[in-house]
């Protein structure tokens, strides 16, 4: 299946959970937050969360701003 | 020698936000730095104890390493929403926030445009809402308009942060007047008036302390400056200047002189 994760198209293996395609994607566990279609997964949901073909994915982390 | 200890009195009264206390009353933002060096040694200048940091994608570049810098010194984060136009969109931001940087604090902003940069008033009261039913600590970025004040402080904003000018503009404090009403409206509340936005030297962030502000958000005059360790320092001086002005109660202006020296009779 596919998965976008911040606008990037990315094979993911069917039955991933959210955290594997994090963890494929690199994505560290500390400063970040995601949003699947729109609504927060608190870390601890991770990798309970499966994924289906074509969900979007964003994550998010803290930049200088302000 | 009792003038003194006043003096000192005022300036170790802390600044208390949604309870918690912040330990000065200059909050700066990351934003504008040329690389994290720099904004290291301007966070230190200033003495801040708490500043913004911004939410992005992770893969867009923009300065990991801002939230270990922070971390280092220690300094707590007030992330913003900035770039968010609607209600929506600064309430999912603040919640990603939330959850990257496990603080309840936001500093909400829901812009009108990019032009201007100006607060939204009806999607930023809407936000405010529902941000606080969820349990965050608001810190709206508004308008300096006195009614939309009163309304985000009764909707249970932690603080209001009125701006002195539109965002980076460095025009200081446009309407002094509206300013002083916004801080005579939160008199009776314990809701802090933050002067946030516009600027540009520390005579104007004096200025604001003057007016009875609470304390003073600013990013741009620091960071941009060419000197922005140098400006750090003087906008803290500054703050701390204005306070203590406030505090001492400035003479009444006249029209006319009135001689200091004794009159010849």
């Amino acid at each position: 299946m596919t998965v976008l994760i911040n606008g990037v198209v990315t094979e993911a293996e069917a039955g991933a959970s959210l955290a594997d395609v994090l963890a494929a994607h690199g994505v560290p566990e500390r400063g970040v937050a995601v949003a699947m279609s729109g609504e927060v997964v608190p870390r601890a949901s991770w990798a309970s969360t499966p994924l289906r073909d074509g969900v979007v994915l964003e994550v998010l982390t803290a930049v200088q701003g302000g | 020698m009792g003038g003194a200890i006043a003096a000192t009195g005022i300036l170790d009264d802390p600044l208390l936000i949604g309870g918690r206390e912040i330990g000065s009353r200059l909050i700066m933002g990351t934003g504008g730095a040329a690389n994290l060096a720099v904004l290291e040694r301007a966070l230190v200048a200033s003495g801040t104890a708490l500043t913004t940091v911004a939410m992005r994608r992770l893969d867009a570049g923009g300065g990991p390493g801002v939230l270990a810098l922070l971390e280092r010194l220690g300094i707590e984060a007030l992330p913003n929403t900035a770039g968010c136009r609607t209600a929506a969109e600064a309430v999912l931001t603040a919640r990603l926030a939330r959850e990257a940087l496990g603080t309840d604090l936001v500093k909400l902003e829901v812009v009108a445009d990019d032009r201007t940069l100006l607060p939204d008033p009806i999607e930023l009261l809407d936000a405010a809402e529902q941000l606080v039913d969820d349990g965050f600590t608001v810190l709206p970025y508004t308008n300096d308009d006195p009614v939309l004040a009163s309304k985000l402080a009764d909707a249970g904003c932690a603080a209001v942060m009125p701006l002195g000018s539109p965002i980076g503009t460095g025009l200081g404090i446009r309407n002094p007047h509206n300013i002083e009403m916004i801080v005579a409206a939160m008199a009776d509340r314990p809701v802090p008036v933050v002067l946030d936005a516009g600027i540009g030297t520390a005579s104007e962030a004096a200025q604001a302390m003057e007016l009875g502000c609470d304390a003073v958000l600013l990013a741009t005059a620091v960071t941009r400056a060419t000197d922005p360790e140098a400006m750090a320092r003087a906008m803290r001086l500054a703050v701390e200047a204005g306070r203590l002005a406030r505090g001492a109660g400035r003479i009444p202006r006249r029209f006319w002189a009135q001689a200091s020296s004794p009159t010849a009779e």
